[in-house]
């Protein structure tokens, strides 16, 4: 799309630089099962500026820049551990760069509601739950409630949005936890993989409905292990390789040297 | 996250984006008015973002209440049953193995009072402790002012605390107290104490997210501070015994716990005259509460873009 002023396109999100360092606590034994006495110690040692031997820092995301632009939906690959995941929380100013910046119109969403839903409350209770997380006033969740549980298909079997989550095959808490997480539209869009879980025919419906929402959305960006998804969705693919940004420009160039390297 | 050395590192063959050479990528996001991503609003704003998540804060404390006890077979009358309980306990070890009424009137009422009391301060500042590192997917999956968490928990504990409330009525009335207008003095007191332990809990939410071990140490610092309070002794009784320096007696009387948990003493039981409580009772209680919950409220707020990076 063009800005109408200088003919340039419009970017919806500007990674300028951006490094991501994050501290890792915790080893074998877990802070469970330490006590007091070991907690103290730990925290003293940490206040002389002694490296904690359990504490370790990690770059995983390493000065990576790009301008992304309304309307493309672009991919991020890369084997893992490589970064991808951190970059769109970095993306989503979720987890926030150690150095650089990212610049973005509007508000970035992850596509994904499960860590505000409560195995034992009610379907119907997270249902709304998951959308007031989310940021949906009481009254779009009243509005769109039937669409959501019926785009789950969890009541197909009985009348199981009144019993607690817990309760769930698997499969069926996937398909209720992804139908929650795409009733919200968003401007600037990220979808980690393995959402469209369930049976075949879940799989075709969210599919579709990623496909909508990436209609009504100025940019989306997909992280995928499946080259596949990648290239059937995108135009544009980012190749992180050990934090570093390897490679990026068009799906087909970049997805068949990804391919090539990966030996896929 | 280790890189997979499965080739010798190649030659980057990175395409250049199409549009712009990388130094003007900042100017680019200015020219178009992009903000900065997961910046820290300014307080106003911040306060405006929060008000709007008011419904996710109350749903959020209901459903980590009911979720609570929703594996029990009793179900919801534990939170009745829990601080009865609670009490009954104290009531065996303090009142009767170690009879530490020293010439208090109205022992039970006295003690249960505290205990009930005491427990919403130290559940707040429990659940504080753990509203940010016990909730770091919520945190690193979706976006909301994080000083949603720990209000919400705090609201889970005053929900809790009505329960707590309500069993107390029940064995206030049941020791032949007879309620008065001078119970309505409970309700400030509460809310008094409420907003000190929320303040509270947002410090520790803030200090807990950046040092977890923190958690391990709360519950001995929590009770250390509960034996200090008078839950299960008067305050002013010891005070005025003279055994201690006068510098830890006026600690002692100024202790925020101890002051809320005398004020709805006094609010609640006929026995426990103003003769037993600190001289400015009200200004303390009030002083507290404003220090808390400004100072815990804007120091979580300074951290808020920091919360969830690991």
């Amino acid at each position: 799309m063009a800005d109408a002023s200088s003919g340039e396109r419009v970017p919806t999100v500007v990674v300028d630089g951006v490094h991501v360092r994050y501290t890792v606590q915790g080893g074998a034994t877990g802070r469970r099962g330490a006590g007091a006495g070991a907690a103290l110690a730990r925290m003293v040692s940490r206040g002389r500026g002694a490296a904690a031997p359990r504490s370790r820092t990690v770059h995983a995301v390493k000065g990576v820049s790009f301008a992304a632009y309304e309307g493309e939906a672009i991919g991020l690959v890369g084997t893992n551990g490589s970064g991808k995941s951190t970059l769109l929380r970095a993306i989503a100013g979720l987890q926030p760069p150690t150095e650089g910046r990212v610049h973005t119109r509007g508000q970035p969403a992850l596509l994904g509601v499960n860590a505000a839903l409560m195995g034992d409350l009610t379907g119907e209770r997270n249902v709304i739950l998951g959308g007031l997380a989310m940021g949906m006033s009481r009254r779009e969740i009243r509005e769109r409630y039937a669409g959501i549980v019926e785009f789950s298909g969890i009541d197909e079997k009985g009348d199981f949005a009144s019993l607690p989550m817990r309760t769930y095959s698997s499969g069926m808490g996937a398909r209720l936890r992804f139908s929650i997480a795409a009733a919200k539209s968003h401007e600037v869009l990220l979808i980690d993989e393995a959402l469209a879980t369930g049976d075949a025919r879940f799989q075709r419906r969210s599919q579709q409905r990623i496909a909508e929402l990436r209609a009504e959305a100025g940019t989306v960006f997909l992280v995928s292990h499946g080259n596949a998804a990648i290239r059937r969705s995108c135009d544009r693919v980012l190749w992180l390789e050990a934090g570093r940004l390897r490679m990026d420009g068009p799906v087909d160039e970049v997805m068949d040297a990804y391919e090539a390297h990966t030996g896929a | 996250m280790s890189a997979p050395a499965l080739t010798p590192p190649s030659p980057p063959v990175t395409i250049p984006p199409p549009a712009e050479p990388a130094t003007d990528l900042r100017a680019l996001a200015l020219r178009h008015g992009l903000t900065v991503s997961g910046a820290r609003p300014p307080l106003p704003r911040y306060l405006r973002q929060l008000w709007a998540r008011r419904h996710f804060i109350t749903a959020f404390a209901t459903a980590k209440l009911t979720a609570q006890y929703s594996q029990a077979r009793l179900g919801q009358l534990w939170q009745l049953a829990n601080p009865l309980l609670n009490a009954a306990v104290y009531y065996l070890i303090f009142g009767v193995l170690m009879d530490t009424r020293h010439g208090v009137a109205d022992f039970v009422p006295f003690l249960v009072t505290g205990v009930f009391v005491w427990s919403f301060t130290a559940g707040t500042i429990t659940a504080g402790t753990r509203a940010i590192s016990g909730n770091l997917g919520l945190v690193r999956a979706l976006h909301f002012p994080r000083a949603s968490l720990p209000l919400a928990l705090a609201l889970q504990q005053l929900q809790q605390l009505g329960f707590s409330l309500a069993a107390l009525a029940v064995i206030l009335l049941g020791c032949g107290t007879t309620p008065g207008p001078s119970w309505l003095l409970a309700v400030p007191a509460l809310a008094l104490q409420a907003l000190f332990s929320t303040g509270v809990a947002m410090a520790m939410a803030r200090l807990a997210a950046r040092t977890p071990d923190l958690a391990q140490l709360v519950p001995f610092a929590l009770r250390t501070w509960m034996y200090a309070s008078g839950v299960m002794w008067s305050v002013k009784h010891v005070v005025a015994e003279g055994h201690i320096p006068h510098l830890a007696g006026l600690a002692l009387e100024l202790n925020p716990a101890a002051v809320y948990i005398d004020l709805v003493r006094f609010a609640l039981i006929d026995s426990f005259t103003s003769a037993q409580l600190p001289p400015h009772v009200w200004a303390v209680a009030a002083g507290w509460a404003v220090l808390a919950a400004v100072g815990g409220f804007v120091w979580f707020w300074r951290a808020e873009e920091v919360y969830g990076r690991g």
